[in-house]
């Protein structure tokens, strides 16, 4: 209690706790609260029955195995841009770093419109594809280059930090110890970057499965191909079909929410590994 | 490492692990890495950002000035930047009050309330919307008392304030309070035990040593502020020129195939997030 | 195993960091590479361990050349500062990696290294934690699992980088000693580096003393507390008064006084008459000679005594320039027998002087 008292020395406490009480339960939490104060209003029957129709099924199924492996494309294709920016010199590292950065001050709509010029039948990238008969844009290849897209910088960003506060000794001792290279990078440096590769995969996957502006431009929304379950909320909307959405909507919360706690759980073991990386830990 | 001191300082960057031949890639493995991982950069980011323009230009300048000077381009612009206008202000002000309770006291349910802040960003978009149809909407809770005293939130104007508030709600907050809780509580308490008030110490003490970092959250909240889609076109009801901001209007414009002027609009929403990265790197050198 | 270094030189862009050093490092011997920090010691330590490559210069072990093998085939023992041990393995999977990684016609088999680790960490005395993670262990046992970890492949060499840097003071002298009488069970060729001059003057049997780049001097802690061979041998090894003046065959013309040569003491025939010197004196082989009025000796004031032990610290500043200081060991008995006291204006004269040419 004394310690208490004795960081209340600075004013303000009350104010400012108050004030971001009181402006979170508005904005956030009250507003938040109403798709689950609704969908509670409704017949478990009439729920069970849209969140289990076909259509829906379907779409989460488009929504999570896309984001899944967009996430893991994202996976593999981050390290090796982390593990580049930091570890080698090359002309127009600056740029390169600056622009990683990209989807997220990209507006999600340009995004989506940019990706479906580009990989449509006629774009930069389809027309390489569509002489060998394979369709990019418009199917739920699509929906993977534009989570892919989005997707990037939470991993590269979760990365970077690790690999570069990452000691050279360990890697140094492992070679002492007589290890190749590879030996040195899977069983040294990768286990010490697993905590931040799983959170940027779980905030990328996150990411993904709610994304909708950069998505619906490039994948063609065909009923049970290439619809994704924030689509199918709108959707409902626009036939008044309030209830509907509300239903869906709830899935995806619970799905959000289970994804913050794992992300927030992975977190919390990246950075008490941090600690030991880092020596902290005895000080 | 004491040894190592001169010798360390004098390179910079990637340089140092180039010194130990233990932490040295053979030639052929650095070349394969830095050519998967920039062949994946440069089709996935680069290409798109140069589409962007080359799309918008395709049919000429004139085509994209008259997609850029149109009316309903000119109302679009103008209603991104009021919702920006109101969001920054009210999230920087929370982002502030929420960080200063955050770092500078202790209190009970803190790692709670800073996950509940970041809730906005795990929530997708399209549920964002949907909350606020469900709270403002016609069959929504205030829906009727709306509707009786002929105040209009859903498929208007404050409707879509109201989302852009929550999807950018977490930027400022989420810059300062990492950094304000690294910066501990000595520099307030000194200048309180000198004999500053509240505010003389927000305004003299904290403020100038968090200023790069609310310029950073302020930056981030307004790319997304004016770049929403998915939130905004929710509650908008895309009535051309009344409630389109400058991403719904990019849709409107290429959902009629007008291909070249929705590409001219997204241009400028391109620009803005160029704007947004370079005076990231701006900050970052600044405050490194 | 002997390791020689012949001529290495070593530059990080515009910074000598090792100026053609050449030294022999015997068999079974356990050397210090003392310095300060930025002097080249550490550099030196990895240039031989294969860490780095030097620019020029040979690296010879057991007489081999050495210079062109990769870190991983020099066989080299290394502790690092910060013991580097991999958090995400046991103890006994740290002390295990060297034979795990081992190519599969040289691996030992799983009941070898489970043995192997077994004796290692019974060596270190830590046999009770092999199923520990590194984050779960103090300073000092993170340590000895580093060492044990090091020796699980047969290193020919052990290098020791700081190895007491990281721990506070306490555990740091308990484990020198440990250290110390490792190396005896052992008797493998070991160099460790450090900043630390009382660390190397116990532990080592070899001092290399080094300063910007190059080496001051080689030789036996004793040899180089005794006899330091330069200014800044005598300066880094224990505290030393310092007395610049000129040459004048019977003693150092400071100021206005004469320092005289203690009559034990052999000449400095190398000298020039009237060339700028520099004189070190420790503090126990300076005299406080009460008579201010005698004919040589240095003048200076006593400004503080300290007389905790059974020695009293007197520190004085001269004379005339009050920013010149001294420091002076004397048996607490005799301040009372000579009855100094805070003020009193004294002369110092040496019981043994080492003078060196200035510059």
């Amino acid at each position: 209690m004394a310690q208490t008292v004795g960081k209340r020395v600075l004013p303000g406490f009350g104010l400012s706790l108050g004030y971001t009480l009181v402006y979170l339960s508005l904005i956030v939490l009250i507003p938040l609260s109403a798709v689950f104060i609704n969908a509670a209003s409704m017949q478990w029957s009439e729920f069970w029955q849209v969140v289990s129709s076909p259509q829906v099924v379907a779409s989460y199924r488009v929504s999570f195995l896309t984001s899944l492996l967009a996430a893991l494309i994202n996976s593999f294709f981050g390290l090796l841009l982390a593990w580049s920016l930091v570890r080698y010199n090359f002309f127009g590292k600056r740029l390169v770093d600056a622009l990683i950065d990209l989807p997220f001050a990209l507006p999600t709509a340009v995004a989506g419109i940019t990706l479906s010029a580009l990989y449509a039948k006629n774009g930069w990238i389809g027309s390489l594809f569509a002489p060998l008969g394979i369709k990019l844009a418009f199917t739920p290849l699509g929906i993977l280059i534009a989570l892919t897209f989005i997707g990037l910088p939470f991993v590269v960003r979760t990365i970077q930090p690790v690999l570069q506060e990452l000691s050279l000794e360990f890697e140094e001792a492992a070679a002492t110890l007589g290890a190749s290279r590879w030996q040195a990078f899977s069983r040294v440096v990768l286990p010490a970057l697993l905590p931040a590769m799983l959170t940027g995969f779980a905030l990328a996957f996150a990411r993904a499965v709610g994304e909708y502006g950069s998505v619906i431009f490039i994948a063609g929304n065909v009923p049970m191909v290439s619809e994704i379950t924030p689509l199918l909320i709108i959707t409902r909307l626009e036939q008044f079909d309030v209830a509907g959405a509300t239903a869906i909507a709830t899935v995806m919360l619970i799905v959000s929410f289970s994804l913050l706690l794992i992300i927030n759980g992975l977190q919390h073991w990246a950075s008490n590994r941090k600690r030991y990386l880092t020596g902290e830990d005895l000080a | 490492m004491s040894g190592m001191v001169g010798g360390i300082q004098a390179y910079q960057g990637a340089d140092i692990y180039e010194l130990s031949p233990a932490t040295r890639e053979p030639k052929w493995a650095r070349y394969t890495i830095l050519g998967l991982s920039l062949a994946f950069f440069a089709i996935f980011l680069l290409m798109p950002l140069l589409a962007v323009f080359v799309e918008a230009l395709r049919k000429g300048w004139d085509v994209y000035w008259q997609a850029i000077t149109h009316p309903d381009t000119g109302a679009a612009i103008r209603l991104t930047l009021l919702a920006a206008a109101i969001a920054i202000p009210l999230n920087l002000v929370f982002g502030v009050a929420a960080a200063w309770c955050i770092s500078k006291f202790e209190f009970r349910g803190k790692q709670l309330l800073i996950t509940l802040i970041d809730l906005p960003f795990s929530v997708s978009p399209v549920v964002a919307g949907l909350v606020y149809v469900l709270v403002f909407g016609a069959h929504g809770w205030f829906g009727e008392w709306l509707s009786e005293h002929n105040i209009k939130i859903i498929f208007a104007v404050p409707g879509i304030v109201l989302a852009t508030i929550f999807v950018t709600f977490p930027f400022v907050a989420r810059e300062l309070i990492p950094l304000m809780q690294a910066q501990g509580t000595d520099a307030e308490e000194a200048a309180v035990s000198l004999g500053a008030s509240g505010w003389q110490t927000f305004w003299r003490v904290t403020l100038p040593s968090i200023k790069w970092g609310l310029l950073y959250g302020v930056i981030l909240c307004n790319a997304r502020a004016m770049g929403e889609f998915g939130a905004v076109s929710v509650v908008s009801g895309h009535l051309r020129g009344q409630t389109t901001t400058l991403p719904l209007h990019v849709e409107i414009l290429y959902n009629e195939y007008q291909f070249a002027a929705a590409f001219a609009v997204a241009s400028l929403l391109a620009l803005l997030a160029l704007v947004t990265l370079g005076i990231k790197l701006f900050i970052e050198w600044r405050s490194a | 195993m002997s390791i020689q270094v012949k001529n290495i030189n070593k530059r990080f862009s515009n910074f000598q960091a090792l100026n053609d050093i050449s030294l022999d490092f015997p068999t079974g011997k356990l050397v210090a590479l003392l310095g300060p920090s930025g002097c080249g010691k550490t550099t030196l330590l990895r240039i031989i361990a294969g860490l780095e490559t030097a620019d020029s210069g040979q690296i010879l072990l057991e007489g081999a050349d050495a210079s062109n093998l990769h870190v991983r085939e020099r066989q080299i023992g290394f502790m690092f500062q910060h013991y580097a041990l991999f958090q995400h393995m046991s103890v006994f999977e740290n002390v295990a990696f060297g034979l795990r990684v081992k190519p599969k016609n040289e691996r030992p088999s799983e009941a070898a290294i489970r043995q192997r680790v077994t004796e290692l960490l019974e060596l270190v005395q830590l046999g009770n934690l092999a199923k520990r993670y590194p984050s779960q262990l103090s300073g000092g046992q993170r340590q000895r699992i580093a060492l044990a970890r090091a020796l699980a492949v047969n290193p020919r060499v052990l290098l020791l980088d700081e190895p007491f840097g990281a721990l506070d003071a306490k555990v740091r002298k308990e484990l020198r000693r440990w250290l110390r009488q490792l190396h005896d069970e052992l008797h493998i060729t070991s160099i460790f580096v450090t900043h630390d001059q009382e660390e190397a003057l116990e532990v080592a049997d070899e001092i290399v003393l080094m300063n910007k780049g190059q080496v001051e001097q080689v030789g036996s802690p004793l040899e180089v507390f005794r006899h330091p061979a330069t200014p800044f041998a005598f300066n880094f090894l224990g505290t030393a008064n310092r007395f610049d003046g000129k040459w004048a065959r019977s003693g150092v013309l400071v100021s206005e006084d004469l320092l005289p040569l203690p009559p034990t003491q052999a000449i400095h025939t190398h000298l020039a008459e009237g060339g700028d010197v520099i004189a070190f004196a420790r503090p126990h082989d300076l005299q406080i000679e009460t008579n201010f009025e005698a004919a040589q000796g240095v003048r200076a004031k006593i400004s503080r005594i300290l007389a905790f032990g059974p020695m009293a610290r007197v520190e004085l500043s001269h004379a005339t320039q009050p920013e010149t200081y001294y420091e002076v060991d004397v048996p607490a008995l005799s301040i009372a027998s000579l009855n100094l006291h805070e003020g009193q204006a004294v002369r110092l004269r040496p019981s043994q002087l080492q003078v060196f040419p200035a510059g």
